[in-house]
């Protein structure tokens, strides 16, 4: 008589398969660049067209990568909490201005504030491709030698760096905030 | 007030459902007749009032009440009359309403037609009804309100979803619902089956009526989203294995392999344990799609907005009603013992055959559907399952399934020779093979293995469902007995599987794509014809703005038509909607889409050419008339006798 029970049996492992995928995000796929080192480039600065900033200042310090643009809601939102990052955590922000118009990014820092210790100028929007970006604002962490430890899609809040950012950098850095 | 009177009627449906889910089942098993009674009462309040807020939600809707935040959400000043009606089941609360007018609607069609059945069956059916309903009234008031109110209210609503503006995806979710919630029936004369402990062959004749209503409807609602991707979707395919389409076509091939079962308890009582584990399936893989749709758990292109605390609630219904059945199930299965056996070669071992491909099928596809899900779970990586999964699979257990039916079909009930059998349609095989290697060759000049195969199936499939009602036709010396609706409706659904086995092998065999930068001026040759790229120009629609190209298609210097396909940008969403031109005919479909503007002048244009597409769905609504005719054979039609004898009040024990 047992076999009648298989179907009850085969329900229930697909039930908790079922519980289990209500706590997953199907559509959040990890960044391929995990681990890996950064990828390697060399921009024109935002505020100075004349000289450029490569990939090597990302090597030697625990540092964040974000990706933003002035026709991007998001960074807007996010803008003021990357302000409060730049002044506490001890850690550079580089941040790449992604297909952006010159003006009205160095407007946007003038007025609202500039948290990056200095801002590459993607134009046609080359580098974001080698970064993997598919929506501003991304933000990466990058550690001391230079690998990626976690990219965060979406305008950063408080809760994710305390949940993701903070431990990361405790562990790359020594100490949080850094240095 | 009047929204509010539409979340008053949903309650007050709740409490007439949690009567019609406990009282008559209770009576049932303690014999109380005046208990019992209580059935078919509350089944009929229940839908005068979930009609009745359905009634207020449309009202809302038409009359653009943006206070109503569904409304807002999912409808618009500027829609069209027609869409503002659609638009009551275009968002996820609205569709639940949509769920539980059906459910309501078919309840009180099983209310009126089991008047014949004993009391104690029928009480039991309409209970078990009663606990679905019981649980979608829940998930609704609880998690899904239609009725809430949005404060301050808004000027005008953010639309409905352009994709859905259309004809097709009016009448679409209807019909798919019906289909799906159908299945709720044949589930609760399963249950019944189960709560009596026993089950005969009048259950499976009153059972398999309402399992082929459900079919056809769903057949069709699958058929009208296909055909309607097909179209709107601006790519041309017909078919995606997308999980929600996956979630519609599992309980259809379920349905179909209960209904063959049921014909196989209803002519010779065995199957019997069989037949109810595929009624609970079937329903079970209605509510699974339900669930796949709404919480979230896998990507798809039709999701509703996912929210977890939905996905749980669902999770819990899918739970207690499913797990359940199915305990239930492990428990009393057991009791139902077949009454005879069968023969190797016998209709009955056909039909079983027939069942065994068509679950391995539906396993296939589930397995496919949640795999992503499984490995995820697992923390095993993001992996995404595609069409070559879903067509390899599927095809293994499908071409021996289409074989077996040609033969199946003419096989004899308990005991059939096999020569004999091989001798009747030895002719149909070879006309079958040889049309299938000559045609292509003729018509197209040449073809793969592939084309041959399918063909070959397909051509056999459409011979053997026509060879008794033809070779009954001829003039012969004795007079055989004329065909019942039932034999009718068996060999014109069949039919439909061949013709859309012959739609699906040619068009995918000899298809034709092409993708090209255009600019006015310019020609472009597909499979004997040249489309001519006229003209650009600026268009108006009543809430979009569209760019309409005039492409002049000519065959041999003859002109065949002008397409004037369009790329949309509806005005409140701001989505662009590509709209392709499609000049239809049976024996094959051009099809030309606009892409994105490349520059200078020049679009990215795609033109197909489609040889007898209009099979696929000609062949589908074939198989649905098919139902239609065995769904109102005589024998489902006449009372049945032997039930009057046992209408009267009866001990829980009672066979039915």
């Amino acid at each position: 008589m047992w076999r009648y029970l298989i179907p009850i049996a085969l329900f229930a492992v697909l039930a908790v398969f079922f519980a289990r995928g209500l706590n997953l995000n199907p559509g959040y796929v990890p960044s391929p660049l995990l681990g890996k080192p950064a990828p390697s480039f060399e921009l024109p600065k935002l505020k100075d067209p004349a000289s450029t900033i490569a990939s090597d200042v990302l090597v030697g310090e625990t540092a964040l990568f974000n990706v933003w643009a002035t026709w991007c809601v998001g960074c807007r939102q996010e803008h003021a909490f990357l302000n409060e990052v730049a002044a506490t955590s001890g850690l550079p922000i580089y941040g790449l201005n992604w297909k952006d118009d010159r003006a009205a990014a160095l407007n946007w820092l003038a007025t609202l504030g500039d948290p990056y210790t200095a801002s590459g100028f993607d134009e046609i929007g080359e580098v974001a491709i080698d970064w993997g970006v598919y929506g501003a604002p991304e933000t990466f962490l990058i550690s001391r030698n230079g690998t990626v430890l976690y990219k965060h899609i979406a305008p950063l809040t408080a809760e994710v760096w305390e949940q993701e950012f903070i431990p990361r950098i405790e562990v790359d850095c020594g100490a949080y905030p850094c240095r | 007030m009047i929204p509010e009177l539409g979340q008053f009627a949903l309650v007050l449906a709740l409490g007439l459902s949690l009567i019609q889910a406990s009282v008559p089942l209770a009576g049932a098993t303690i014999g109380r007749q005046d208990w019992m009674a209580l059935a078919r009462p509350m089944a009929a309040g229940q839908f005068v009032f979930v009609a009745l807020a359905f009634a207020v939600l449309a009202h809302s809707s038409m009359t653009d009440d943006f206070s109503v935040r569904y409304v807002a959400i999912n409808s618009n000043s500027a829609l069209p009359l027609i869409y503002k009606l659609a638009a009551v089941w275009g968002g996820h609360e609205g569709s639940l309403l949509l769920w539980l007018l059906i459910l309501a609607t078919w309840t009180l069609a099983v209310a009126f037609a089991s008047r014949s059945l004993p009391e104690v069956f029928a009480a039991r059916v309409i209970g078990v009804l009663g606990i679905v309903s019981v649980g979608v009234l829940a998930f609704t008031i609880l998690t899904s309100n239609p009725f809430d109110r949005l404060l301050p209210a808004a000027a005008d609503g953010n639309d409905l979803n352009p994709l859905l503006q259309d004809p097709a995806l009016v009448i679409h979710p209807p019909m798919l619902y019906v289909g799906y919630v159908g299945l709720a029936v044949p589930f609760a004369f399963a249950i019944a089956a189960l709560l009596t402990g026993s089950l005969d062959k009048n259950w499976a004749r009153w059972t398999r009526p309402w399992t082929i209503s459900a079919w056809v409807f769903l057949t069709i609602g699958i058929s009208l989203g296909s055909w309607w991707a097909y179209y709107e979707l601006g790519w041309g395919g017909w078919w995606f294995w997308d999980p929600v389409e996956n979630a519609s076509f599992m309980p259809w091939l379920a349905g179909t392999a209960l209904i063959h079962s049921l014909a196989v308890t209803e002519r010779r009582g065995i199957f019997k344990s069989w037949t109810v584990l595929l009624a609970i399936a079937a329903f079970s893989l209605s509510l699974l799609g339900t669930f796949l749709v709404r919480s979230g758990v896998l990507i798809s292109v039709h999701a509703f907005a996912a929210d977890p605390a939905r996905g749980l609630f669902i999770l819990l219904l899918l739970s207690v009603i499913s797990g359940g059945a199915l305990l239930l199930y492990g428990v009393r299965a057991g009791q139902m013992e077949a009454e005879g056996g069968f023969r190797l070669v016998s209709r009955e071992a056909f039909l079983l055959l027939n069942n065994i491909l068509l679950l391995v099928a539906t396993a296939a596809v589930l397995f496919g559907t949640l795999y992503p899900l499984f490995l995820d779970a697992l923390g095993l990586g993001k992996i995404s399952v595609g069409p070559p999964y879903f067509n390899s699979v599927f095809l293994v257990p499908m071409l021996p399934m289409l074989v077996l039916l040609g033969a199946g079909m003419h096989a004899s009930w308990l005991s059939q020779k096999g020569e004999t059998l091989a001798r009747k349609l030895a002719p149909a095989a070879v006309i079958a093979i040889i049309s299938a290697i000559t045609v292509p060759l003729v018509v197209y000049g040449g073809g793969s293995v592939f084309t041959v195969i399918g063909l070959a199936v397909g051509f056999w499939v459409v011979l053997t469902a026509l060879w008794d009602p033809i070779t009954r036709a001829l003039p012969r010396k004795t007079r055989p007995l004329p065909l019942s609706r039932a034999q009718w409706g068996m060999s014109v659904a069949h039919l439909g599987v061949g013709v859309f086995v012959l739609g699906v092998t040619v068009t995918s065999s000899f298809g034709i794509e092409s993708d090209q930068s255009m600019r006015p001026g310019d020609t472009l040759d597909v499979a004997g014809y040249s489309f001519a790229f006229r003209d650009v120009r600026q268009v108006e629609g009543i809430n979009y703005e569209a760019v309409e190209a005039e492409v002049e298609v000519r065959r041999d210097g003859q002109l065949v038509t002008i397409l004037t396909p369009q790329k949309r940008v509806y005005r409140v969403q701001q989505s662009p909607m590509t709209e392709a031109a499609i000049d239809p005919a049976l024996n094959r479909d051009l099809f030309i889409a606009l892409g994105e503007p490349l520059g200078g002048g020049a679009w990215s244009v795609r033109v197909q050419y489609k040889p007898f597409i209009r099979f696929i769905w000609l062949g589908t609504l074939i198989m649905a008339f098919g139902g239609l005719l065995a769904a109102t054979d005589r024998r489902y039609r006449a009372v049945p006798q032997t039930s009057r004898a046992v209408s009267s009040p009866q001990p829980a024990t009672e066979s039915v």
